[in-house]
């Protein structure tokens, strides 16, 4: 990296004025302050409608958060200055306003808290993000190490495998009281090589190949490698009963597949490979198929007299949110039990802050999400777009699939709601992909496309 | 490829769409459906979550709450228990409310839109007002006097005053402690269990669900009837009724248990509690008027709440006329709660009037401020003025010279009637005593009391079960309690 990292940095200083494009540096400054600031003012509002009194910490959250989000931004003005606004402080506000919430949960059960550690992880999250945004100057850097990341994503996603299972996944390694989530960074990994492979080899994949009917096959010497990774990550993943890891990496394989082809054909083909996979599963695997069953009967459980389940006891959360919420530290989600702080984060932010919060975050996903793709069609090399739309579809994908679990529109796979939830594998990972964003909105903005400049 | 990013990037907006017209769907679409699920804790919790209002005994509260910073966190405290259990009820997480605490609950708990300072202000700032608190009318010292008066033996008290309808003592003895059943622990469970499972059914409020027959104390409704109806001219005049006397239409004979009923006066006759007279009375007066007599009392009504509901007393209308003989007498269907039995008393003492008897004097916020207060509460004549005076007179004649002296009271004038009712297959059944009256201080211008005494007690001697024996002290103690105060 760094023979690229050099020659970059050296034609780096005459292309911005060239084009004259404003750098934004200081409107990001004002949102990651405001991000801050409306953190800082929900720990305070949980303190007040707790015990009356503001929070005896929250001058020390503040700080924290706000020298964190500073030190990424400055990372940022420095190595980066024509990056996107907007991800970062979205970032920010995401990580403050799950601190928030995990702090908030932490009081209901004041045995064990989660906060602190949160507050570790996202700290190492933006050290990751910020050595991201200064030592990889150019992402082009990461089409070498296509074969390492797939390599080292399968690695990682078999690893749990060898260790005992959590509450029936076997998607953790614990580590001296540290517990990872290994798969969580295979996101990224995955989808680094998904779109430094899909870019070397889009030709051979959109050309080549017989065509039966209106469907142009591809080549088996192409798209041997990509379905034997596919295969092999759903496969592990279904030994380790984690279906929502699974649903992603699929989804997210199906449109990076798409965009890099231009094939309708391969969205059939995913849609059959779904449908298929999602009807043997949830008939024969009884874990599964019993999420499908309390997602559609979510009460099923309190008309035998068991008491309401999770699911329904997440929908009471939001449903008592209504409009516009009972308020930050004044609602019941708790209830809801085990997973509330990880899984089911979304529930305490839609009984608390209600509908109109709910969307709010929903909507900063959204623009997270609008900001990847904006950089992936200002990008010009193919890989740099590719791995931008694969980096937000991931985030939507994720966002969708949790947050529809949750709240009853899908049945319910765990996972973490990116930043928000607790899990520190999860921040971390998310961490890093908003540096890549970072990165990619950088060198999309700079020259008006990654390989304009060369 | 720039195309199907577009494509790719719509695909993810559709599903950030969709999360958010489901999120629309399940908090405001489904949302009542959902907070009304019996199975959402939601409600309770906040319920609990701050100290319930108090039920005020002249002034002073006779209930608390309890921080226990659990799930469901003030608990319900009672200072006085098993004394004002009949008044107050219990409120429990685990069991629900009862009595007064039922029927207060929205004022007590906080939920009541009352409470709150501006319409549908809650809903919109989601807060709950604190709770409200209830001012009762019960005297204390009639209260404690009826308890006391009772002891171990069971029975129930009901005192009213007959001006107003207040009502100044409601007592049911065996009582139990309500604070028992607060909360939804282990002890609450246990006490819930055991308090069902007793035979002698503590938690029964026998002032006002339970009926009893009256008995003799019935014949003031009867006589009532008969000087309206004119089938009896005057308080001195022979009746003519036969001793024994059988009954229409059968052969079986009705007799008396104390001498010299035959034929004789309505004064005699009730002093002395002639079953023949009062039989025969009933059967000239014919079941129309009876009927009629009756419910102007408050006998045969479904609807009476002071505020919790109270049993229906019944005067069966459908009788051939042997029936109708008995149920005169108090016996065959007729039958009447303790708190019916006052009102009778207080009719009587009342000039004629009944008021609709009431517990609550009125509710407040918790800042002290009136919420609602008792207005006047209903009245209904049950009998002609005139005949409400010879009652006294006649009532009066009990407690001087009859059944009923152990109701005197010094300074006082006080009227009264005994009654023994028999129960049970071929009365096999522990008899009731009853003992119904009112008292009247020579210094004031109306009867400030009347209440009705039912005891039923397998241990006593059943000789000594008597109206005049075991009910009257026991009221004479409530009346002396009221007039003293």
């Amino acid at each position: 990296m760094s023979k690229a990292g050099i020659t970059l940095a050296t034609a780096d200083p005459p292309a911005p004025t060239a084009r004259g494009l404003p750098r934004r540096r200081g409107v990001e400054l004002a949102l990651i302050v405001l991000a801050v600031t409306l953190s800082v003012y929900g720990y305070c509002a949980v303190g007040l409608a707790r015990n009356g009194t503001v929070p005896p910490g929250a001058a020390g959250y503040g700080a924290g958060l706000g020298v964190l989000a500073l030190v990424a931004h400055l990372a940022v003005r420095w190595r980066a200055p024509h990056a996107d606004p907007l991800p970062l402080p979205i970032g920010v506000l995401l990580n403050g306003l799950g601190l928030v919430l995990i702090y908030r949960l932490d009081l209901e059960a004041p045995g064990e808290p989660a906060a602190p550690a949160q507050l570790i992880w996202s700290t190492l999250g933006v050290a990751l993000f910020t050595s991201v945004v200064l030592v990889l100057r150019d992402h082009r850097v990461l089409q070498r190490y296509t074969y390492l990341c797939v390599t080292v994503a399968l690695v990682l996603l078999t690893a749990p495998i060898l260790f005992p299972a959590v509450n029936g996944a076997r998607i953790w390694i614990r580590v001296a009281g540290f517990s990872i989530q290994p798969g969580e960074f295979a996101k990224v990994l995955l989808a680094v090589f998904f779109a430094a492979y899909l870019a070397a080899n889009r030709g051979a994949l959109t050309y080549a190949g017989r065509r039966v009917w209106r469907l142009q096959l591809p080549t088996g010497r192409v798209l041997g490698p990509i379905v034997a990774v596919w295969l092999v990550s759903v496969g592990v993943l279904v030994l380790e009963r984690d279906l929502g890891t699974s649903l992603l990496f699929f989804g997210l394989f199906v449109v990076m597949l798409y965009v890099a082809t231009g094939r309708t054909g391969w969205i059939a083909v995913g849609l059959l490979l779904a449908s298929l996979g999602a009807v043997a599963v949830g008939r024969y695997e009884p874990h599964v198929h019993h999420r499908i069953e309390t997602w559609l009967h979510p009460f099923a459980s309190i008309e035998a007299g068991e008491g309401p389940n999770q699911l329904a006891q997440s929908l009471f959360a939001f449903a008592e949110g209504g409009i516009l919420g009972s308020g930050l530290g004044l609602g019941h989600s708790v209830l809801i039990g085990f997973a509330v702080k990880s899984d089911f984060i979304l529930a305490t932010a839609g009984e608390e802050l209600g509908l109109a919060g709910l969307s709010a975050i929903i909507l900063l996903y959204g623009l997270l999400v609008e900001r990847g793709y904006r950089a992936g069609l200002a990008l010009r090399d193919p890989f740099g777009r590719l791995l931008a739309v694969g980096l937000a579809s991931l985030l939507a994908l994720q966002v969708f699939v949790i947050a529809g679990g949750v709240t009853g529109l899908i049945p319910l796979t765990g996972m973490a709601m990116p930043f928000l939830a607790q899990g520190g594998s999860s921040v971390v990972t998310n961490w890093t992909i908003v540096a890549l964003l970072v990165r990619l909105s950088d060198c999309a903005r700079r020259q008006g496309g990654g390989g304009g400049g060369r | 490829m720039t195309r199907h990013i577009r494509h790719a990037a719509l695909f993810c907006a559709l599903l950030l769409v969709a999360l958010l017209v489901n999120a629309a769907r399940v908090q405001v679409l489904h949302a009542g459906d959902y907070e009304a699920n019996p199975a959402n804790r939601r409600d309770a919790i906040a319920r609990y979550q701050q100290p319930r209002g108090d039920i005020l005994v002249a002034g002073r509260p006779v209930t608390g709450s309890r921080d226990t910073g659990e799930h469901l966190r003030y608990e319900r405290t009672y200072t006085e228990g098993p004394l004002y259990a009949p008044v107050t009820g219990f409120a429990s997480q685990g069991y629900g409310t009862t009595l007064l605490e039922h029927t207060e609950d929205g004022l007590l708990s906080g939920a009541a839109p009352l409470l709150a300072p501006l319409p549908r202000w809650n809903e919109l700032t989601r807060s709950r007002n604190a709770g409200g608190d209830v001012v009762t009318t019960i005297d204390p010292a009639a209260q404690r006097a009826a308890y006391e008066g009772l002891r171990s033996r069971k029975g129930a008290v009901a005192a009213v005053e007959p001006s107003t309808g207040r009502i100044l003592a409601l007592v049911s003895v065996p009582s139990y402690d309500p604070a028992l059943l607060s909360g939804n622990g282990r002890t609450a469970r246990d006490a819930w269990a055991r308090l069902n499972a007793d035979p002698d059914r503590p938690m029964l409020n026998r002032a006002v669900q339970r009926t009893y027959p009256p008995g003799s104390t019935f014949k003031v409704v009867t006589a009532a009837a008969a000087l309206d109806a004119g089938v009896v001219k005057g308080l001195d005049k022979p009746t003519d009724s036969p001793d024994p006397y059988t009954l229409p239409g059968t052969t079986t004979r009705l007799t008396n248990g104390s001498e010299g009923c035959e034929d004789a006066t309505l004064r005699e006759a009730f002093v002395w509690s002639c079953n023949t007279v009062f039989a025969g009375l009933g059967v000239a007066t014919g079941v129309e008027r009876m009927k009629d007599t009756a419910r102007d009392f408050g006998f045969n009504d479904d609807g009476l709440r002071v505020p919790f509901p109270v049993a229906r007393s019944t005067f069966d209308t459908t009788v051939d006329r042997a029936q109708l003989a008995l149920s005169s007498i108090g016996q065959y269907n007729t039958r009447a709660t303790p708190l019916q039995m006052a009102m009778v008393a207080a009719a009587v003492a009342g000039g004629g009037q009944v008021r609709e008897p009431y517990l609550v004097e009125r509710t407040t916020r918790a800042g002290g401020g009136t919420v609602s207060s008792a207005g006047s509460s209903p009245v209904r004549r049950a009998m002609h003025p005139a005949t409400a005076l010879r009652l006294r007179e006649l009532m009066r004649g009990v407690v001087e010279d009859g059944t009923g002296k152990k109701a005197a009271i010094p300074g006082a004038v006080v009227g009264g009637k005994t009654g023994t009712a028999q129960h049970g297959l071929g009365n096999s059944g522990t008899p009731y005593a009853w003992f119904i009256s009112w008292a009247q201080h020579d210094e004031d211008m109306e009867p400030k009391v009347a209440v009705a005494v039912v005891v039923e007690d397998a241990a006593a001697n059943r000789r000594e079960i008597s109206g005049g024996g075991t009910a009257a002290p026991i009221a004479r103690a409530v009346m002396e309690a009221v007039l003293k105060s």
